[in-house]
């Protein structure tokens, strides 16, 4: 083991962002259905949203001068690691109960892991973030766990 | 439309094939608010990145699994879970397909396993996955 995860680092495991609230709109659902090449009407007329349209919904909006040459917006839940270069990732969900026009969802995200692995190239970072998407009175949506990893 | 007692392990769900053009993956970030350059810069995505042209984008890639399972499901059933990892990139202009696959059936709770997967020109898995369907009154 590299020991490349000091106590500050693991210190940041449960570390929450601000909670986002978002309104579901007809107009979004219909072009997020348009765009990822949906053929369920359902979805196309906008009276539900597809299971994945809350990676939409809740992509950050940051303005352009907080955008990185690369295009992405530094994710501030994030500490700075030691080790820079991000390699695929894997996302699992649980789905409640889908979305549809007028609902208020809040999204909530935690920093829930941080872990070393020695890889075959050399030592590897991963941290998972858990991300909480309930309506506003309080019923589950659906939950995330996003598992990123570093090299 | 299946339903839970006419399905049994290893029975094959409805292939789907998927081709982004560049307009698809605009209208993609653009509905996400991405401005990631590997996306939409060709210059960026090939001499800074490295990439042989502009990159899909990965939860685009992961919708089409849910539009696989969905599709084949119909109002017999919801999809209640999915996990899957991107393991190797692709890029616009590759056909690309989903595949999907009874793994378990648990008749007890009417739910069902899936193996399901993007799979490229040259058979890889590129995004493997896992998803879990619940019947409506079996």
């Amino acid at each position: 083991m590299a020991g490349l995860l000091t106590p500050e680092l693991m210190a940041h495991i449960g570390r929450t962002a601000a909670p986002r609230r978002e309104l579901v709109t007809r107009r979004d659902i219909r072009k997020y259905a348009v765009a990822t090449g949906q053929r369920l009407g359902k979805f196309l007329a906008g009276d539900e949203a597809p299971p994945m349209f809350y990676i939409a919904l809740f992509w950050d909006v940051v303005e352009l001068d907080q955008l990185q040459p690369d295009g992405i917006s530094a994710d501030t839940l994030i500490p700075e690691f030691p080790l820079k270069r991000a390699m695929a990732g894997g996302l699992k969900i649980d789905f409640h109960r889908p979305m549809h026009p007028g609902d208020r969802v809040v999204a909530r995200r935690t920093l829930t892991d941080i872990y070393e692995k020695e890889g075959s190239s050399g030592p590897l970072i991963f941290y998972e973030v858990t991300t909480n998407v309930d309506t506003e009175d309080g019923e589950q949506v659906l939950t995330e766990r996003a598992t990123r990893i570093l090299r | 439309m299946p339903r839970l007692a006419d399905i049994s392990m290893g029975h094959e769900l409805p292939g789907r094939e998927f081709r982004t053009d560049n307009v698809q993956l605009f209208l993609y970030n653009a509905a996400l608010w991405n401005a990631h350059r590997i996306h939409f810069d060709y210059p960026y995505a090939t001499e800074v990145e490295g990439y042989p042209g502009l990159v899909n984008a990965g939860p685009l890639m992961g919708d089409w699994l849910t539009q696989g399972v969905l599709e084949w499901l119909g109002e017999d059933g919801t999809l209640t879970a999915l996990e899957y990892t991107n393991r190797k990139a692709s890029i616009i202009g590759e056909t690309l397909r989903f595949a999907g696959r009874v793994r378990a059936v648990d008749v007890d709770s009417d739910s069902a396993e899936l193996d399901v997967g993007i799979v490229n020109e040259a058979g890889e898995v590129i995004i493997p996955g896992v998803a879990r369907v619940t019947f409506r009154d079996g």
